[in-house]
């Protein structure tokens, strides 16, 4: 049972490479409806592929349900690793002081009780209506991003010629041409999908499973919550992923979007609360959105880094310590140019009664409303626009203002 | 019909190359009928040998070699002439090696290449990236190939292709498995590099579905087995040639003849027999540059290099009668009993187990001796015993038959040999290249190693992410193994969280890596 895989990191191994960056390509800056006011603006869309905990990142402390659901993983507002209080509601997970300093300085918000309209489990179809943009899995090879570039009208030329990395996500697939870029290393599997081979091999082929876990120089000390971020892993190369993409994003004739994915967040056991597993990837999300404000320079005052994935998990932690596949979760906005500052949400609760089938964060936000009013604040596209081309049949889902 | 999915798993795995993904029906029609499935392929004995555009004669490229050898030593005295002394020209670079190609460059190389590949269907429109746009960290440009890399590429890539359209793959498993065990290594020189494919396809493939003795004959007069085996280099003492070059023999070929290619170690010969089979067969060589011998690049038989006289071979004496002689020793050698033991035992081991059941065998052992060495009836009792299909699959994928096996899954037909290339080098297999004349080990300790397996996944990771967003990895499962995954590989592969890691678990899973 992938349930039961023994949380444990793999100290002594070699760098990762979790995703690289795809970028679109653009012949001509677009002229945005306010590119008279002198703003060049830039937008950042980071994929969490696994689903991420929402009620783990920001927590809802003030929630009297949340401590009993959440058990030995909850967030508090004490204790040896408090976490940090947004409001007297919310609080974010102390791994992340970097997102947590943008909120301060209003430069960062957080959507909570948000989903996409799919409403089944499965990562592969989350993932495709995520990215994809249409209100079910499987329909299409584009993605909304594209299909906003797509649509955003032509100004002067700029030169853009990037570098291929690994394939570019399906959010920014489609006519428009993109460009990838990837850390020149010798992509390596990541210690997420060692672990699950090792495991099936431990139930069907325990000569592999020796074979292979010698080959991952397991420490067999690793346990647990030594998680300790060491120079080369995954946290190391969620920052340097960041890092490139900056770089390449802040010069005059680079690209003004990009899309890039994190793995690993599918944390069915052995979660951990303020520390461990969950905490780690934390750190290293909140890495890399510090790369992207110090990379983008002068960019970043123009800037919105939107943070999503493809459904959210349980309420109620399993029976190994962790969440099992849920729907409502969060959205994380940060840069400059974002309105910041708040949480925004309809919060449902979290009394049985209020979870979604019993289980799961009632969503009360769509989160292609988050992301039009994003879109429309940022490059001034139109409802219609976002309503028939970028989102097709999502009249419903009205693009949040005031997010830009 | 009954559709028996482990008996599917068995006939695509076992002795063909894994079912192929798409639109094949593969595992159906092998479900359906398990033996009948494989041994179609048997009839079909026209589609063992390999012919392309571009693929040419072993004249031919030996023709093109001494040419490009020519031009490189011209080259180089051209340079010398120019230049102050002590500055390496770049002629002499050595050609057909790749310098200073680092782990880093050739895994970036394969990951590069493998998105070079085109999606077999066009559902989905192929990135816009432009694989030639200039990485921030870029390699220097490549040199232009020349003659003996590229034809080692086009040599590569026709076999790739027919390995990854076969239907079952069980001819293209033979091909290898006789290749291996008649084994030449690229790496011996120039011309074993662009030999390579061409001794495969001339000496090897005619004879899959004929008869060993024939295969045998056509092996040891291929120049490219000559020069691996030096036997250009061995004199007759007694010849006119040793006579007045004051040389002899080299016993190299002879050796391996009997150790390697038939009789086995243990097989009954004595260094007397080495030593005069090695008389017996000098002068088998090739016509070199000048072509005084006849067709640059050909097999001739140099009478002046061989050994006058009758020669004692297990036993039995040769008379002298010039070719005649040796291919007289060999045609003994290959009905040896010995022989059929040797080709039983490691047919078996290749087939169905490491440690190969004697029961099995016995049984082949009889089969090979009753027919002389018929190797369409060896290949056709292996499929007809109850054993083979019996046998659990415990049997570890090389790393040929797990990359070939992907790409039939993913229904990617190469366009490109570079990204199987190099993860076969990376793999510690790299295509006609085993470190020593008796081929690439054949058993799970030498293919499911540490390195080799974490290699294997970093190899298979990669591919999740590059394809993986494009398919469903659960339609794969059906392609590949239905109803015979277990529910263990099924679960894991469903609860991956995401598409490109459910694509890089099913490629490691028991299922794709066991045959």
């Amino acid at each position: 049972m992938i349930d039961c895989v023994e949380n444990r990191l793999l100290t002594s191994r070699r760098s990762l490479l979790l995703g690289g960056a795809s970028f679109a390509a653009w012949a001509y800056l677009p002229k945005f409806a306010r590119a008279a006011d002198g703003r060049d603006p830039r937008l950042i869309v980071v994929i969490l592929r696994g689903a991420l905990d929402g009620l783990s990142t920001v927590a809802p402390i003030g929630d009297p349900d949340y401590a009993g659901l959440h058990g030995s993983i909850a967030l508090a507002a004490d204790g040896a690793h408090p976490a940090i209080m947004l409001d007297s509601f919310f609080a974010l997970h102390p791994a992340m002081p970097e997102l947590a300093r943008m909120y301060r300085d209003k430069h960062a918000a957080v959507v909570h009780a948000v989903a996409t309209p799919y409403r089944d489990r499965s990562h592969f179809d989350g993932q495709d209506v995520l990215e994809s943009g249409y209100a079910g899995p499987g329909r299409v090879q584009s993605g909304w991003l594209n299909r906003a570039l797509e649509a955003l009208p032509r100004g002067e030329r700029v030169s853009s010629a990037l570098a291929v990395g690994p394939t570019t996500p399906l959010v920014l697939r489609g006519n428009a041409p993109t460009v990838g870029w990837a850390p020149v290393a010798l992509p390596q599997a990541d210690d997420d999908t060692a672990m699950r081979l090792v495991d099936l091999y431990r139930h069907r082929d325990p000569a592999l499973a020796i074979a292979l876990s010698q080959g991952l120089q397991f420490d067999k000390a690793a346990v647990g919550d030594d998680m300790k971020p060491k120079a080369g892993n995954q946290v190391a190369q969620m920052r340097q992923v960041a890092r490139g993409a900056a770089k390449l994003m802040a010069s005059d004739d680079g690209p003004r979007i990009a899309a890039l994915a994190f793995d690993g967040w599918d944390t069915h056991a052995n979660e951990g609360g303020p520390v461990g597993r969950l905490a780690f990837l934390l750190g290293g999300l909140d890495g890399a959105l510090a790369e992207f404000e110090s990379g983008l320079g002068e960019r970043w005052r123009d800037t919105v880094v939107v943070v999503a994935t493809e459904f959210g998990r349980t309420a109620r932690i399993n029976g190994t310590d962790g969440t099992d596949h849920g729907t409502g979760t969060i959205a994380l906005l940060a840069g400059g140019a974002v309105k910041g500052g708040r949480v925004i949400s309809d919060w449902p609760g979290l009394k049985l009664a209020n979870l979604h089938e019993g289980r799961d964060l009632k969503p009360t936000t769509d989160l292609r409303s988050v992301i039009k009013g994003v879109l429309q604040g940022q490059f001034g596209l139109s409802d219609r626009v976002l309503a028939e081309t970028v989102f097709p049949d999502s009249v419903t889902a009205k693009p949040m203002q005031g997010l830009v | 019909m009954a559709r028996d999915s482990q008996a599917a798993l068995v006939a695509l795995n076992r002795f063909g190359l894994g079912a192929r993904g798409g639109a094949s029906g593969d595992l159906i029609n092998a479900a359906s009928d398990p033996r009948g499935f494989v041994k179609a392929e048997l009839v079909r004995g026209s589609g063992v040998l390999l012919e392309a555009p571009g693929l040419q004669s072993t004249q031919q490229l030996g023709l093109a070699v001494f040419a490009y050898q020519d031009q490189v030593k011209q080259a180089r005295e051209a340079a010398k002439a120019a230049a102050p002394a002590g500055t390496p020209s770049p002629a002499e670079q050595k050609p057909g090696l790749r310098r200073n190609l680092s782990l880093n460059a050739a895994a970036t190389e394969v990951a590069g290449q493998m998105t070079e590949a085109r999606p077999a269907d066009n559902a989905a429109k192929p990135d816009a990236m432009q694989p030639n746009a200039a990485p921030p960290a870029a390699k220097p440009a490549p040199q232009p190939l020349n003659v003996i890399q590229k034809t080692f590429r086009t040599e590569a890539l026709a076999r790739l292709q027919r390995a990854t359209l076969a239907t079952c793959g069980f001819t293209e498993r033979l091909v290898a498995f006789w290749s291996n065990h008649f084994c030449i290594s690229a790496t011996k020189g120039e011309l074993a590099r662009i030999w390579a494919g061409a001794f495969e396809r001339e000496a090897i493939r005619p004879h899959v579905l004929g008869r060993f003795a024939d295969m045998l004959r056509a092996v040891e007069q291929h120049p490219a087995m000559l020069f691996f085996l030096d036997n250009q280099q061995s004199l007759g003492p007694d010849s006119r040639a040793g006579q007045n070059r004051k040389r002899g023999l080299n016993e190299n070929l002879a050796r391996e003849i009997m150790e390697l290619h038939t009789l086995g170690v243990g097989g009954g010969y004595t260094q007397d027999d080495v030593t005069s089979l090695a008389r017996i067969i000098t002068g088998w060589t090739f016509a070199g540059r000048q072509g005084q011998l006849g067709t640059p690049g050909s097999f001739v038989f140099n009478s002046n290099a061989h050994q006058p006289g009758a020669q004692m071979l297990l036993g039995k004496t040769y008379e002298p009668t010039g070719l005649a002689q040796g291919e007289a020793a060999l045609a003994e050698i290959a009905r040896h009993p010995s022989t059929a033991n040797f080709i039983a035992t490691k047919f078996v081991r290749h087939f169905v187990a490491d440690d190969p059941p004697p029961g099995l065998v016995a049984q082949l052992r009889d089969v090979f001796v009753r027919t002389d060495g018929d190797l369409k009836a060896l290949a056709a009792a292996l499929i007809d015993s109850d054993e083979a299909w019996k046998a659990p699959l415990t049997k570890m994928r090389s790393p040929y038959d797990f990359l070939v096996a992907s790409g039939r899954l993913l229904a990617r037909v190469p366009e490109d040999p570079g990204a199987y290339l190099n993860s076969l080098n990376l793999l510690g297999q790299p295509l006609w290249s085993p470190a020593g004349p008796n081929g690439f080990p054949d058993t799970g300790a030498a293919w499911a190693a540490p390195e080799g397996m974490k290699l294997r996944l970093d190899i298979a990771a990669q591919m999740g992410a590059r394809l993986g967003p494009n398919i469903d990895p659960l339609d794969l499962l059906e392609f590949a193994a239905a109803d015979a995954a277990s529910i263990e590989t099924r679960r894991t592969i469903e609860r991956a969280e995401s598409r490109q890691q459910a694509l890089a678990l099913l490629l490691m899973s028991p299922e794709m890596q066991r045959r």
